[in-house]
């Protein structure tokens, strides 16, 4: 059990190592580091819950036919637009999104789909483009987020014209028993 | 601005459970459990990320990234600006704000749109959690193309910018 745990959270303790060994060389900035780490995961523990249990309920409740129909090889333009959407309404960092689109990837969504949707949750969120709007200008965030908007899709389209079929099977999940 | 969102994530995921608790108790234990899961499989591999993005952050202070991106700094400075984008993970509301001051001091358009262009899209630090979800060549390849699309982003921004003023 210990063991497991002690595995399991390796890296975390290496590097809480290397923040007691900052402590040691300069108790300043391993007081900031301390400060700042504890801010992270405490933000992190507050943004994280309600993706999560999305996700739990999207995997349970959403059937997955009504997914592939959408959002599958098949989808087209209504697809990539339904992935846009998903990825521009989101909040949270961009490490939230790979939970989702792990599961969005077991209800059959294409993997073009799952590139625009995380394409769309890095740079294309409309809360931040507010926010970017207020601080830069409308002139200076309307333009990166056209710009964004574009390579979203050019990344997508590239992303899977460089994955062989075999790497592509391989990153879908296997399915799960209900 | 990100705590509205996250107010309104929560009513969502809150009412929806409730909803589901009302129509089907066995369902919901079952979505919960599967929540449970998938964060607490993923839940080492957080921490690992946060805590090298408390040692970057702190270890490579504001005052060295906007040296990096100050008026005089030339390609040298551009490049390092998106080197700097693309390792450190800041949130926008953080990122913005730092933007427009680096602005103000005459940093250049351009290398405002890279920098948070890269910040955005390319996370380093987070490498290793992308590749447990998709694969070495899939995740190393989505962050190589963003890199070298915030160049295009930021050539972009610098001529829209221009024609507008």
């Amino acid at each position: 059990m210990v063991k497991d745990i002690l595995r399991t959270y390796r890296g975390f303790f290496v590097l809480l190592g290397l923040c007691f060994v900052t402590f040691f060389f300069s108790p300043l900035l391993g007081r900031k580091v301390f400060t700042v780490a504890l801010q992270n995961i405490l933000f992190m523990l507050s943004v994280v819950p309600p993706v999560f249990i999305l996700v739990g309920l999207f995997d349970v409740w959403i059937p997955r036919e009504m997914v592939v129909k959408r959002l599958g090889e098949a989808s087209g333009m209504v697809g990539i637009g339904i992935a846009l959407a998903l990825g521009a309404f989101a909040a949270g960092p961009l490490y939230a999104a790979f939970p989702v689109a792990e599961v969005l990837l077991r209800k059959g969504v294409s993997l073009r789909n799952i590139w625009v949707f995380l394409g769309a949750w890095s740079t294309m969120k409309i809360p931040m483009l507010l926010f970017e709007i207020q601080n830069l200008g409308p002139v200076f965030a309307a333009s990166r987020y056209f710009m964004s908007f574009l390579g979203v899709l050019a990344i997508a389209f590239l992303l899977n014209c460089f994955l062989s079929l075999e790497e592509k099977n391989r990153i879908y999940p296997p399915f799960e028993a209900p | 601005m990100g705590d509205v969102t996250t107010f309104v994530l929560y009513g969502l995921a809150l009412s929806w459970l409730a909803f589901s608790f009302a129509r089907d108790r066995k369902k919901a234990e079952q979505a919960l459990r599967k929540a449970w899961k998938s964060f607490a499989n993923i839940l080492p591999a957080f921490l690992v990320v946060l805590l090298v993005l408390a040692l970057v952050v702190v270890l490579l202070p504001e005052a060295t990234i906007a040296a990096f991106l100050g008026e005089k700094s030339g390609f040298l400075g551009y490049l390092l600006a998106s080197v700097v984008g693309a390792v450190t993970l800041v949130p926008g509301f953080v990122a913005f704000p730092m933007a427009k001051v680096l602005l103000d001091h005459g940093a250049g358009v351009a290398q405002m749109a890279v920098f948070i262009s890269t910040l955005m899209m390319v996370g380093v630090v987070t490498l290793p959690l992308e590749i447990r979800y998709f694969g070495v060549k899939a995740a190393v390849w989505r962050n190589l193309l963003a890199y070298c699309y915030a160049f295009l982003i930021g050539y972009g921004v610098w001529i829209f910018v221009k024609v507008v003023r």
